[in-house]
This record gives structure tokens, C-alpha cells and sequence, in this order.
């Protein structure tokens, strides 16, 4: 092939062109992370999906945030005080919170992100029901007045799932909370790049050169949030498997989570390094209350007497460096942690789940257990509950279906003839669990609660008690309150809690462990 | 031709609006909730009935049915329930990297497996016939993501010739827009390389016992001449209908080699839509995936006229 002087030209300014721009960007201490999930959704409040949350933490500043030992801590906030009779709370600012608009926060923008997100998360109401006002007293100061004191008021400031409390500006957290946000605006350390978003596929932040950090280390989401990057760009892998080749070779410099399976992969990788996460997975098996057989609670019961959390860790996780048992429905590690009610002796009691199961008046009916085929960490669940059933005398049916489907029948209380379902597996990370009013386990209201419909009145009125409940051990001795009767009635059964991992290049330092994957602290050498 | 054409656009209207009433009417059939997706797994009920309602899925499918062919014939191919992007907004910047590679892996495959598969045929029953076709079973009988895999291990982890994932428009740099399309685009040829070489060698060996191919070859003509100038002209309709259905194939269907190498085309696009119940987007889909195999249809009937003059319409 000839090539003649014009296309010669052409082709070398090419090239000069695509390694001034490739060292520019490495120039610009660019940090390329892969996300465990693609971002399509902006608004932090129209959904509870992990990934809108992980991208609000780095545009949107909170008021509260929770530390390594999940408690509240401030973070926009300066200083609060709290009145003698506990129904009025005052919150005064930090200095020098910018917008990314240059705008200054005051507390008007606080007030219109509270009562926004007051609208749409599940604390968040509870606070709003309780409030009598909320109002700015300055531009830097504001008041929450109640009307019945409300204990966990900063817990739910600083709750970080399922969809927590980010200030927007003020003409944006009015717009009406079922209306997706166009445009993205915070005052977080990350300004995000709306020309670069690309749904479902990248996105980028710049560093926000007005952030001003607080003067404290990073302690889990709380502390100082100072950036030593100019750039992060996130990019979605469909598959786990080229995510970790792109890190191995370098193409990434941090894979935000892959399985303990999956660590051999780049176990003596030298440019790599592996870390557990900081948060783990709590795994469970949720049964239908609405339908029989588990309607009944002898056959709750039944099936409860064979789980144990060794034998699911055993077979679901394998390495117990990877595992742990857990009786704390509230999370372990977390500061509502009990061990009441656990039932689990770590050996399967066959013989009481038959007597169970008979006294339940169970005749043989094919229990139909539903589970995502699409998702890895669901997959060994189904055949070992069916296995444990089986063991008992029950009839099964595993139902295979994607994500999507899933989801959609597993939220249907009605019979499995009417496309419901018996039991059914779900995945929790442990930030849904550690506040009993945000729990999803702890919804008892049947019906119209979340998937399985527990039926309790009495934890409905057990969590009223919490909320107004402003003595930390007095809000412990009821949660465990709560805990022993979700044993008891069998709301659902723990399978134990286990730990992803996290990995990345060995020059990236300073990555804060954290329940959610945050930029700040890194660097890049 | 001109008549073929004229033809041809005006059945183009009713075909997709059957396609549309399909695709609208097999969607709302399937089980899922794009509500369920859009608020994440542990959405209230409550929370999950606002979003029905502000997406318009409370109302009923008629309403909705006729709403969308309204808005369509508009111009107004409906919003991304996710992420309120428009579905021609989504498409357009997905679809360079598909068609980038469908062409780039079709060139490929034309140009490596066409003179195989006539090679083949020419020496029928050679060793060379029993490696093409040997070659051609384990292209098409290895997956595109095993192949793909491999690739990456050897050649871009291993020896780091090649990139292991990504896309870089040729428009803004080509030198490495040509380094990270080289993988996949040979793993999809591989794949379609064994199909246009089976195809070419048969098509060719029908033709070699024809009367005309005898008479070349009594006229003295050298043997490449014989299979170039008389043997593969014959032979094209059969080839050029498996290299356009290829293409249209390729550029529906490469969502695994799309997912092994991270390009984000609408291979992915789709398969993201479907599993999150993105309706307006699949709907969007499949009426572009419709009007391509359309498209395609017709190119392949206007080369059936230029390549062979026997062919009338």
C-alpha cells in the first residue's frame, strides 16, 4: 500500500492528536472506576436503586452523614441543638457550602430537600407525620418543630439507604418529587458532567474547586470529603469477567465489587490490590403470608427448624473468610446489634420440622419458590431451600425467571395460580437493615406492605414506639423487642451475611472504606 | 427498478405498523414492571403505584396503544422510562459503534471467507476443501463469547497487542479506533466466516458443473479466470443473500461480543431495555431493527438485478 504525503499528514496528526489528548487526561489525575451497576437514573428521590444513590453521594451533600460505626454524624451541619421537650430541633449550616451553580447553600434549600425527600422515603414520612413545621430562620439557620417527639430524627437525616437525604437547591427541590430532575445541581465535592453521561454505558465528575471539606479524617461517609482528583469517570462492564481483565491490565483502576469466587481471578496480581468490602450482603428466604402453606406459622416454623446460616454460607459463599453468621436483624456491627430471638443452633432439626409441618395441617401441596436466574448471587439459594423442603416432606417447584419478572411477581400476594409465588429469596445490603423503621422486613402491614405481606400489628405499633423513643437504650431494648417476634412469627429467615470484594490498581491510595464507593481520599500516583 | 423500489417503499409503512402493534402488544403480555425497576427492589407499594401513574401505565392499553401511534406519527418516538433520554436521542449514540463493527467484522468475513469457500469448492475433496470445512464446523460451533474471551487473554492481556474492552470512534482517532475494533470484529468474523464459506462453497460447486463453466474451460481460459470471471459472478445471489441477512444479523444481534468487549451499541442497548421493561425503548428497537432488515432486503434484491441480468422484477 502507498501512502502519499497528504494522507501521511492526515494520519500523524492523528496520532499526535489522540497521545497529546491521552496525556492530557492521564495530566489531569484521572481516576476510572467500574460501578457494580450502569447509572440511568439521575434523581435520587425517584428511585432506591444503589447506583443513583453511590452518584448522589458524589454530586449532593448531606446534612447528616453515618460514620464506619453506622452513627449519625454532621456534615453540612455546624451545630444543632435540640429542645428540653425533644420536639424542636435547630440546625445551623458550615460556612462556604457552595452550589455547583456558585449559589451559596442556605437553609431555604435545606428546608425544600427535607420536605422533598420527606415525600418520598419511608423514615422520611414518618419524620414528615410527626412534624408540626419546618422553616428557615436565617439563611443559615433552620427548625424542625414536632408534634410527637420523633428519637431517630438525625438517624434519618444521615440514613444512607434506601434514599437518604441530599440538599438540592431550592428551586429544584421544589419541583414535584414524581418528576424526574433535568438537571443535576448539588453541593458535593463532585461537580457531575452532564455532557458526558452516556446512560446505561459512562459518566464522569470534575472535582468541585469550592467544595469546602470538613476538617475531620473520613470515617466512613462522614468526615472530611477532600478530593485529590481532577476527574473520575465511571464506566459500566456488563460482563464481570472483562471488568476484571480491563483491571488487570490497567484499562480501570478500581472495580467497586466482584465475588469471593471471583478473587482467585486476581489473587497474585501484583499491580492489583483486593479488599474486602466494607459492608456486607445479607441474604434471605421470604415466605408468602398471604397464602397457605405459609400462611400458617407451624409451617414457617417447620422450614425454620432446618435453615441454619452455616450450611447457606457454606454452600452459597464457601470461604468463611468471606462469611458470618448473623442474628442481628438490625445488622451485625451495626448499633442496634441483639442476638434475641435467634433460633439457629447451627444443625437442622428434621425431626421437630416434620412434627411442625404435620400439627400445620400441610397436605402436600407443591410450595413454588421463585428466583432470579439472571443474578449471581441468588443462584444457589433456590435449590438449597428446595433441597431443606424436600428433607421435610414438602413438595416444590423451583420457577426460574429473570430480574425484572422477578421483581414484578414477588410483589403479588395472590395465589400461585394467579402468577403469585410460596417462597421467595431476597439480598439486602446492610444498610437497609440497620434502622427497624427502614427496614423492609419490618413492614407488617400485610397486604399493602412490602413482598411476603407480614401481618403484624404489634410491630406496627412496636416501631411507633421506637420512633418516639429519644433514649438510645430505650430504642435498643425495643428493637430487640421487635427482633425476638421476627423470630418468633417467622418473618423471614436470615441466611447470614457475607462480603464482596473491592479491587484496585496498586497505585490508587487512600480509598475509603465505606458502606458506599466514594471518591474522595483517593489518589492516583 | 425503479418500479421495485416505489414498490418496496410503500409496503414499508404497513409492515411496521404491524411490527409495531406486535412488539407493543408481546411487551405489555410479558411479566415485569418497568415501575418495579425504576424504583429500585425495595420501593414501597406506594411508591411504586406514583410511578405507574406518572409514567401513564395505570391507563389502560388501548389508551396507551393509541397515544404512542399518535405521538409516533408525530415524530415522537417516546422517552426512556429510565432515564428520560429520547429513543432517538438513545439510538443515534449507540448506533455508530454497531454499525462500525457489523461493518468492520462483515469486511472481514467477505473478504477472508468468500476466496476459502471458493477454494474449497475448486479443490473439491482436496485437503484444502477438508480444512476449510473443518475450519468453518468449529467457527460456527464455538460461542462468540468463548472465542472472544480467548482472544482477550491472548492477545490482550497476555501479550498486550490490544486493547482488552472499550470503543473509540474512528471520526476522532482512527489508529485506536482500529486497535480496539480489531477483537471483535474478529470474533464476530470468525463466526460468520464459517457460514459465507460454506455457503460460497456449495454455491460455487453447483456452478462449476454447469455447461458454460465447460465451455470456458474448452476455450483454453487460465483456471482463475474460469473461477473469477465465469464461476463466482453465478454463484453471487446465494452469497450476497447470506452476506446482507449477515449484516442485518450483525446489526441486531451482537449483544454477547458487544458485552465481552464493552462497546456500547445497540446490541447492549436493547437487551438493557428488555430486561428493565424499558417499553418506549424496545418499541423504538424494534421498529429500527425492522426498518433495517427492510433496508437490507432491498439492497439485496437490487445486487440480485446488477449481478445476475436473468433476474427481473
Amino acid at each position: 500500500m502507498q501512502i502519499n504525503r497528504r494522507e501521511a499528514l492526515i494520519w500523524s496528526a492523528a496520532t499526535l492528536l489522540a497521545t497529546t489528548r491521552s496525556s492530557l487526561a492521564q495530566g489531569r489525575r484521572t481516576i476510572r472506576i467500574a460501578p457494580h451497576a450502569a447509572l440511568r437514573v439521575l434523581d435520587p428521590v425517584t428511585t432506591s436503586a444503589y447506583i443513583t444513590r453511590n452518584h448522589a453521594y458524589m454530586v449532593y451533600d448531606t446534612l447528616f452523614s453515618i460514620d464506619a460505626a453506622y452513627r449519625p454524624q454532621p456534615q453540612m451541619v455546624k451545630e444543632w441543638t435540640v429542645s428540653d421537650d425533644q420536639l424542636s430541633y435547630t440546625f445551623t449550616l458550615r460556612e462556604g457550602l457552595l452550589f455547583h451553580d456558585n449559589r451559596p447553600v442556605t437553609a431555604e434549600d435545606c428546608v425544600a430537600s427535607i420536605t422533598r425527600w420527606a415525600k418520598k422515603d419511608v423514615v422520611g414520612l414518618r419524620l414528615a407525620s410527626a412534624m408540626s413545621d419546618i422553616r428557615p430562620l436565617d439563611d443559615k439557620t433552620f427548625r424542625i418543630a414536632l408534634k410527637t417527639p420523633f428519637g431517630p430524627t438525625l438517624e434519618a437525616m444521615a440514613r444512607p439507604s434506601s434514599i437518604p437525604l441530599f440538599v438540592m437547591p431550592r428551586r429544584i427541590a421544589e419541583l414535584p418529587p414524581d418528576k424526574p430532575l433535568e438537571e443535576v445541581v448539588g453541593s458535593g465535592p463532585f461537580r457531575f458532567i452532564a455532557s458526558d453521561f452516556r446512560p446505561g454505558v459512562s459518566w464522569a465528575y470534575e472535582r468541585f474547586a469550592d467544595y469546602v471539606p470538613r476538617a475531620e479524617p473520613p470515617d466512613g461517609l462522614a468526615g472530611g470529603k477532600v478530593v485529590k482528583v481532577d476527574r473520575v469517570e465511571a464506566l459500566w462492564f456488563p460482563s464481570k469477567q472483562t471488568a476484571i481483565n480491563a483491571l488487570a491490565k490497567g484499562e480501570i483502576d478500581l472495580l467497586e465489587n466482584m465475588n469471593a469466587d471471583q478473587r482467585s481471578l486476581l489473587d497474585g496480581d501484583r499491580g492489583v490490590t483486593l479488599r474486602r468490602r466494607f459492608g456486607p450482603m445479607a441474604s434471605t428466604i421470604r415466605f408468602n403470608w398471604a397464602q397457605p402453606p405459609f400462611d400458617n406459622l407451624k409451617a414457617r416454623q417447620a422450614v425454620q427448624a432446618v435453615v441454619t446460616q452455616q450450611d447457606y454460607m457454606d454452600a452459597s459463599i464457601g470461604d468463611p473468610k468471606s462469611y458470618q453468621i448473623c442474628p442481628a436483624l438490625f445488622g451485625c456491627g451495626t448499633q442496634l446489634e441483639v442476638d434475641d430471638g435467634f433460633r439457629d443452633t447451627g444443625k437442622p432439626d428434621v425431626k421437630t420440622a416434620r412434627a411442625l409441618l404435620k400439627e400445620s395441617g400441610y397436605k402436600g401441596e407443591k410450595v413454588v419458590i421463585i428466583t432470579p436466574g439472571d443474578i449471581a448471587s441468588f443462584a444457589p439459594l433456590a435449590p438449597l431451600t428446595q433441597q431443606l423442603l424436600q428433607q421435610i416432606g414438602m413438595a416444590s417447584e423451583i420457577q426460574t425467571m429473570e430480574w425484572s419478572t422477578f421483581l414484578a411477581r414477588r410483589a403479588k400476594p395472590g395465589p400461585v395460580s394467579e402468577g403469585g409465588w410460596n417462597i421467595a429469596h431476597a439480598v439486602f445490603d446492610r444498610l437497609d437493615l440497620i434502622s427497624p423503621l427502614g427496614n423492609p422486613n419490618f413492614d407488617a402491614r400485610g397486604k399493602s406492605g412490602y413482598s411476603g405481606f407480614v401481618d403484624d400489628p404489634e410491630t406496627t405499633d412496636l416501631k411507633n414506639q421506637y420512633e418516639r423513643a429519644t433514649d438510645p437504650a430505650r430504642q435498643k431494648a425495643i428493637a430487640a423487642e421487635l427482633q425476638k417476634r421476627a423470630y418468633d412469627l417467622v418473618f423471614y429467615i436470615p441466611l447470614g451475611t457475607y462480603y464482596d470484594y473491592e479491587a484496585f490498581r496498586s497505585n490508587v491510595t487512600g480509598y475509603v472504606p465505606a458502606p458506599v464507593m466514594v471518591m474522595w481520599g483517593v489518589t492516583k500516583a | 427498478m425503479t418500479r421495485l423500489i416505489a414498490m418496496r417503499i410503500a409496503t414499508v409503512l404497513p409492515v411496521l405498523l404491524v411490527v409495531a402493534t406486535i412488539v407493543f402488544v408481546l411487551l405489555r403480555l410479558s411479566p415485569g414492571d418497568p415501575a418495579q425497576v425504576l424504583a429500585g427492589e425495595n420501593a414501597t407499594p406506594e411508591a411504586l403505584s406514583n410511578i405507574r401513574q406518572e409514567l401513564g401505565l395505570d391507563r389502560s392499553l388501548p389508551v396507551q396503544y393509541v397515544t404512542w401511534l399518535v405521538e409516533m406519527a408525530h415524530g415522537n418516538f417516546g422517552t426512556s422510562v429510565l432515564s428520560r433520554v429520547p429513543v432517538l436521542t438513545l439510538i443515534r449514540d449507540r448506533l455508530e459503534p454497531t454499525m462500525v463493527l457489523a461493518l468492520s467484522a462483515i469486511v472481514i468475513t467477505v473478504l477472508l471467507a468468500v476466496p476459502l469457500g471458493a477454494l474449497a469448492a475448486w479443490r473439491h475433496n482436496s485437503w484444502i476443501d477438508r480444512g476449510v470445512m473443518v475450519l468453518s464446523v468449529i467457527g460456527f460451533s464455538v460461542p462468540a463469547f468463548v472465542i472472544g474471551y480467548v482472544l482477550i487473554l491472548l492477545l490482550a492481556v497476555k501479550t498486550d497487542l490490544f486493547p482488552v474492552q472499550g470503543y473509540v470512534s474512528p471520526l476522532s482517532d482512527p489508529v485506536a479506533a482500529a486497535r480496539h475494533l480489531f477483537l471483535p470484529s474478529v470474533t464476530l468474523a470468525l463466526v460468520f466466516m464459517a457460514l459465507i464459506a460454506r455457503v460460497t462453497r456449495s454455491s460455487v460447486l453447483e456452478v462449476l458443473g454447469e455447461d458454460f463453466v465447460r465451455t470456458a474451460r474448452a476455450k483454453g481460459n487460465r483456471p482463475t479466470r474460469v473461477l473469477w470471471r465465469h464461476v463466482l459472478p453465478n454463484a453471487a445471489v446465494p452469497i450476497i443473500t447470506v452476506v446482507g441477512l449477515g449484516l442485518a444479523l450483525l446489526i441486531s444481534g451482537v449483544v454477547v461480543t458487544e458485552s465481552v468487549f464493552n462497546i456500547p451499541g445497540v446490541g447492549r442497548l436493547t437487551i438493557d431495555a428488555i430486561l428493565a421493561r424499558d417499553y418506549p425503548v424496545v418499541q423504538g428497537l424494534m421498529l429500527f431493527f425492522a426498518s433495517i432488515f427492510i433496508g437490507v432486503n432491498l439492497l439485496i434484491d437490487i445486487a440480485y438485478v446488477i449481478v445476475d441480468p436473468r433476474i427481473r422484477y
